[in-house]
């Protein structure tokens, strides 16, 4: 009996001390995620600080110069929104028409799987590479110089993957009954396709894309790579042009030990933060907006 | 007939063999011609990657079998002095790679166990509020542009973290990139790591609780180690991704390659190099040229293995549990 109790009695210590244990761990847990969020905000909050009183319209149209309280990031941003908007052009009918070939079309069987390993594998390689395929293929290979255009097909190439990736997920997501319904009725692959499959898919699949530009409009090295420049005294004209952006801007002004120029650096972050706000923002809404049109 | 039934069914897709012809029973032979027209433009489209890859592959090693001619690939690969730009050159890429080591192993000791306690607290613990608000809030962390990272490594990590600890540390560092591409990446281990966890059948779970375990026993001793493939293959990723930045070590890290493992010094990564040779002109056929895609090059098969490694990890425990 008395051995019995005693038993009881570490049994219970123990279940006790396990008990406390957890708790303690339960809150090591939560402050270590709480790191991550914590990470964002002192971020935010330094770059606020530092940037945020050089926020004007001048910033926002002038050239670039030697005094930091003159100089404005009108060339890189024209320069982004450039390459944005080329980028776009390229990767979309390519990214959408590789998810729907991989998706709708491809025949089971080596080469789809080639293919499918391969663009998993693509979404894995470092972006200064992609600098380095762009610099020895657009850039000389191609005689492209360091253009716009070496620069947008270099980002196109990069988040190419992440738009057929997020392509096929949003044409996975279309319920088969429409493709068969489709091809009962008499029609053809590609017609069910044209008609049904694709605009069902759409809202998903510009989503993807919206967020892979968000990635492209981000990215600088690469664009180091291939050659464009962090400072430059006129706005692009055409393809050919020599162009700047507006993350190589700001790390133009970072990589000088002036404060003043962190100051604008901060600042030129404040504005890529916005737009890529904004592009999210964008995303998400055009995402809600179509979930409710069809539920309605 | 229920042979090629079961053989569709795993991509539950329609396909051409399930055994009827799909042609429309109207349809003109002008038709059919436009309909393989378009399916030859969808395959040109999906070969493009394919294409970006092999065009990957034949830069690299096109311009890194030139720069071998030039230098051994023994001594590029032992050689433990990078002065590439100076007039008597030696090209040994070991201090490069010795500083995208320490950077990412430095990343890894921040964003493994945060990355990982958040995966366990996301998954397990966290009410549905709390987790509606913390998942999307780390997305973000993860989408925030590297550049600007770079900066907040400058001017933030260096002089209020680094600095206050290590008072000699020089204002470019190998920690201090080191600890902010560890933030970077917490994200991709915390999501990754939680997709494992969430993987994990839940009669495992409920056994354990079942059989009196608290809360931390059955996430440590049931659910890591049911998941431990797919948590391996997520720090494999991170690692790879560690590798692969850039933006961040060039502007926190400094230029100065350093056959060192001092992380307070300055250490140049390889990536680090590639963007500072390439920021000023380089001619094509120099051996300056060349070296940027040598360097590239073995950049490129370290995240390549890694990559593989981690899709391997995957796919090969990952029905253990189905």
């Amino acid at each position: 009996m008395n051995a019995i109790n005693s038993s009881l009695v570490t049994t219970q210590g123990r279940l006790r001390r396990r008990q406390i244990f957890g708790s303690i761990m339960s809150a090591a847990l939560m402050i270590a995620t709480a790191f991550g969020i914590l990470v964002l905000i002192v971020l935010l909050i330094s770059i606020v600080r530092d940037g945020g009183h050089t926020l004007n319209w001048n910033f926002m149209t002038a050239l670039p110069s030697r005094f930091p309280d003159r100089a404005g990031i009108r060339v890189a941003l024209l320069g982004s929104i450039w390459i944005m908007v080329l980028t776009a052009f390229v990767t979309f009918p390519i990214g959408v028409g590789a998810a729907i070939y991989l998706e709708e079309f491809a025949p089971p069987g080596r080469i789809t799987t080639t293919i499918r390993t391969n663009i998993a594998n693509l979404a894995g390689v470092p972006s200064i590479v992609y600098g380095l395929l762009g610099l020895g293929i657009f850039v000389e290979l191609l005689s492209m110089g360091r253009s716009i255009a070496a620069g947008a097909l270099t980002l196109s190439l990069l988040v190419l993957p992440v738009v057929i990736i997020a392509s096929q997920e949003a044409l996975r997501a279309v319920p088969d009954s429409i493709r068969q319904g489709g091809l009962a009725l008499g029609a053809t692959r590609l017609q069910v396709v044209r008609a049904h499959v694709f605009p069902a898919a759409l809202p998903g699949i510009l989503t993807g894309t919206i967020l892979a530009l968000s990635r492209a409009i981000g990215e600088t090295a690469p664009l180091i790579v291939i050659g464009a420049v962090a400072f430059l005294n006129f706005s692009p004209e055409g393809l050919g042009s020599k162009f700047s952006v507006l993350p190589l801007a700001i790390y133009g002004w970072t990589a000088r030990p002036q404060d003043d120029f962190h100051a604008i650096a901060a600042g030129g972050i404040i504005v890529l933060l916005a737009v890529l706000l904004t592009m999210n923002m964008g995303a998400i809404l055009l995402r809600n907006h179509f979930q409710n049109k069809q539920q309605g | 007939m229920a042979k090629t039934v079961t053989s569709t069914a795993d991509t539950g897709r329609i396909r051409e063999n399930v055994g009827f012809r799909t042609r429309p029973l109207t349809g003109s032979s002008e038709g059919r011609i436009v309909e393989r027209l378009v399916r030859g433009f969808l395959f040109l489209c999906a070969t493009v990657s394919v294409a970006t890859t092999a065009g990957i592959v034949f830069v690299l090693i096109f311009e890194t079998m030139s720069f071998f001619e030039k230098v051994s690939p023994w001594e590029f690969y032992t050689g433990t002095t990078w002065t590439a730009l100076f007039n008597n050159a030696e090209y040994g890429v070991l201090p490069l790679v010795a500083g995208t080591l320490v950077v990412s192993i430095i990343a890894l000791i921040v964003a493994l166990p945060v990355g990982l306690a958040a995966a366990i607290y996301l998954s397990m613990y966290a009410p549905r509020r709390l987790r509606s608000v913390v998942k999307p809030a780390l997305e973000v962390l993860a989408g925030i542009p590297t550049v600007v990272f770079g900066y907040f490594a400058l001017t933030f990590v260096t002089p209020q973290i680094v600095q206050r600890i290590f008072p000699d540390a020089n204002v470019f560092n190998a920690l201090s990139a080191g600890l902010t591409v560890g933030f970077l990446i917490i994200p991709l281990v915390s999501s990754l790591s939680e997709d494992a966890l969430q993987a994990v059948p839940r009669d495992l779970r409920d056994g354990a609780f079942a059989l009196g375990a608290t809360k931390f026993e059955v996430a440590t001793r049931v659910m890591v180690p049911a998941a431990f493939s797919g948590i391996v293959a997520s720090v494999i990723l991170a690692f790879s991704r560690a590798i692969g930045e850039t933006m961040i070590v060039v502007l926190a890290s400094g230029g100065i390659p350093n056959w060192t493992i001092d992380a307070r010094e300055s250490m140049q990564t390889m990536t680090a190099y590639i963007v500072q040779i390439s920021s000023g002109d380089v001619a094509r056929g120099t051996t300056k040229y060349e070296t940027l895609f040598a360097v590239g090059f073995t950049l490129f098969l370290m995240t390549l293995v890694l990559n593989i490694a981690s899709h391997f990890l995957v796919q090969k425990f990952r029905e253990v549990y189905e």
